[in-house]
């Protein structure tokens, strides 16, 4: 078993604001020590070190991040190399690039000068989704400090590469979260994903060689090469590597956001860090382990699950973001998940025929499933409806639809069956109905 | 996906203040040449800023600006769900509804906006307010929220009850300013209440990790 994280060995060491988030204090706090040494070790190094590392990108699919910057062509042609950083954080459940941006903004705006020197970009954009104001606010603030400080712009940390970084932002879209999305809404269109190929390292932003990252993986890397790949491996079970923030909301007694070891057991995390499950680890119904998108887990699996990518992925479900939705005995499941399927009817883009109308659907079916207005069949024609969604769009907001019902179905279905009983018991024409 | 309209009374035109106008001149140099297009989510969110809800005349006025066709900016301006494209409280308040705010009790947000303010979508008849239920605002370890947006900022308010909101909504009314951020004094953003289960050893902030590093590990074989 892993053991718990020390302060000595987390990244993000001003998580919560309680100290300053300025360039001065982030220094003292270890960030931009070292930066030029970095870049000086040049592109491939940068590159081996996070690929060594083990580092498996924190936006929710978890590719491996040094991989996917060695897809960028390895020389600049006839068009420029772009970084472009998922900050569009929508994921319910998932706060954690937030506290990066508003509070430890410094390891990220290095680490888009240490990645996009990696992958030969000179310019990199932070895409934040709209609601986050004040967030880009902190973060332009930050950025404002490096270019004062020479830390990037031309001849950043005095290492002749020139680096530009902007800060640009959404105004309200989830689906912007998928990358391909992401790059038509900065380019000033509807959010809508593109078809891959090609894929963005071929021609992305503008057409051009393009790495989407998410906040988390860009903040990370900048330690990790600091104190090197080796210690960033110690954490956690093997292919699942490192240090994670953890988001843990609902039904616990102290929800917050944590950056703890990967393969932490899930009961330790909430028992470690949140003061435990509201009345105590058996009220326990229920937990979505990794964003609204995964299928959530009932208790006895939770008992032992341990928050990694293969743990969570062998129980059917998925670390995701690694945002832990905790629903205690009190929860109607199905009407929780009933809100989950509404958000994503509301934030389909309605480029797919069956995302446009299998989101509606679920929705619709799964609210009067939750009052018990529907029919034993009905289950079986949701899954159906679930399984024709999931596979068959252009991004996996398709998937990300049809999992949450499959993972109650696959789960809670008896309660469903029974709330459709309860129903029909108190209404004795609907029996007599049939009958006839 | 959510169906959106523009209001049925426009204004006859719309003009950029002086401040505004230099702004958007310095926005356009962050994108390459001929990308000006990609200004056109913060132009029209600087707008609606401006203007507190976009307008048919603004979108003209934009997508001339950035030499775009109209409707291009119209899509855009329709498809995002931050556009307001009809008049809004003067603190437009934005409940976030999805699963883990809804586990901490957002409905009964919603109820105090529907009793304080009136029914959701509308502006109260002083035009102080409006309200509506969103969609997951990434605030979830501080549910339930709401983020108030008006002409001057856009924040959130965390850790609620439904009295503390009610009281809230008063304060607003009546002019006075309120606190930003959880409204747990035991909180002071995402940490867990109360005593802080990491980030208590001293050593992360006296300066010893800013000392210089003599050497990157693994710099070695590549130094050679």
């Amino acid at each position: 078993m892993t053991a718990l994280l020390e302060d000595k060995d987390r990244i993000f060491t001003n998580l919560y604001g309680l100290h300053s988030p300025g360039l001065d204090a982030a220094r003292q706090r270890g960030a931009w020590n070292g930066t030029a040494d970095i870049i000086r070790m040049g592109p491939d190094w940068i590159i081996q070190q996070v690929k060594d590392s083990g580092l498996r990108g924190r936006g929710g699919a978890g590719f491996p991040t040094g991989l996917k910057w060695s897809f960028m062509p390895k020389e600049v042609k006839d068009r420029p190399h772009y970084l472009v950083v998922n900050a569009d954080e929508s994921e319910p459940g998932t706060c954690k690039d937030r506290d990066i941006m508003r509070h430890d903004p410094h390891l990220l705006v290095e680490g888009c000068l240490i990645a996009s020197f990696a992958m030969k970009a000179n310019a990199c954009y932070v895409y934040l989704r709209g609601e986050y104001v004040d967030e880009r606010i902190a973060l332009q603030k930050a950025v404002d400090e490096a270019y004062a400080a020479g830390l990037i712009g031309k001849n950043a940390c005095g290492t002749g590469f020139d680096f530009d970084l902007y800060v640009h932002h959404g105004a309200g879209a989830y689906i912007c979260g998928e990358e391909t999305a992401l790059l038509e809404s900065l380019e000033g269109k509807k959010g809508q994903p593109r078809l891959k190929p090609p894929f963005p390292a071929g021609a992305g932003l503008y057409g051009c060689p393009t790495t989407v990252n998410n906040v988390e993986s860009i903040a990370v890397a900048p330690t990790i090469i600091r104190r090197g790949a080796q210690w960033f491996r110690k954490f956690g079970r093997d292919n699942n590597a490192g240090t994670k923030i953890f988001c843990i909301s609902g039904h616990v007694n102290r929800p917050c956001n944590v950056e703890e070891a990967m393969s932490i057991p899930l009961r330790t995390l909430i028992d470690r860090h949140c003061g435990g499950v509201r009345g105590g680890w058996e009220n326990l119904k229920a937990v979505i382990p990794g964003g609204s998108s995964v299928p959530l887990l009932p208790k006895h699996v939770c008992d032992d699950v341990l928050m990694d990518f293969d743990a969570l992925r062998d129980v059917k479900s998925g670390l995701g973001t690694a945002a832990v939705i905790v629903m205690d005995q009190s929860t109607d499941v199905v009407r929780a998940i009933a809100r989950i399927s509404y958000f994503y009817k509301h934030e389909s883009c309605g480029q797919c025929t069956p995302c446009r109308e299998g989101t509606g659907w679920m929705w619709r079916v799964l609210e009067r499933m939750a009052e018990g207005n529907a029919e034993t069949a009905e289950i079986d024609r949701l899954l159906d409806v679930a399984g024709q969604v999931e596979g068959h769009t252009i991004c996996a907001l398709g998937d990300a639809a049809a999992w949450p019902v499959q993972g109650l179905i696959r789960h809670f279905r008896g309660e469903i069956e029974e709330r459709i009983n309860r129903y029909r018991a108190d209404r004795r024409h609907v029996a007599v109905a049939a009958a006839e | 996906m959510a169906t959106r309209k523009p209001a049925k009374t426009q204004p006859a035109a719309f003009r950029w203040s002086a401040e505004n106008l230099a702004w958007c001149e310095a926005q356009m140099k962050k994108y390459p040449p001929g990308r000006q297009a990609s200004c056109v989510i913060p132009f029209l969110w600087r707008g609606q800023k401006q203007e507190g809800w976009i307008s048919i005349p603004m979108m003209e006025a934009i997508a001339r600006q950035l030499d775009m066709p109209y409707i291009r900016v119209y899509e855009v301006a329709t498809f995002y769900s931050m556009f307001n494209l009809a008049p809004v409280g003067e603190y437009f308040v934005q409940v976030c509804g999805t699963t883990p705010c809804m586990l901490r009790g957002s409905r009964g947000l919603n109820a105090v906006c529907e009793r304080v303010i009136g029914e959701e979508a509308h502006v109260s008849a002083d035009g102080k307010f409006s309200w509506l239920e969103v969609e997951c605002l990434g605030a979830c370890v501080n549910a339930p929220m709401v983020q108030i947006s008006t002409r001057d900022g856009d924040h959130y308010y965390e850790d609620l009850t439904p009295e503390i909101f009610e009281d809230l909504l008063a304060k607003l009314r009546r002019g006075e300013k309120v606190k930003i951020g959880t409204a747990n004094p035991k909180r002071h953003s995402s940490n867990p209440e109360g005593a802080l289960t990491s980030l208590t050893d001293p050593s992360l902030y006296d300066g010893s990790r800013a000392a210089p590093i003599a050497a990157l590990p693994n710099a070695k074989p590549a130094a050679q």
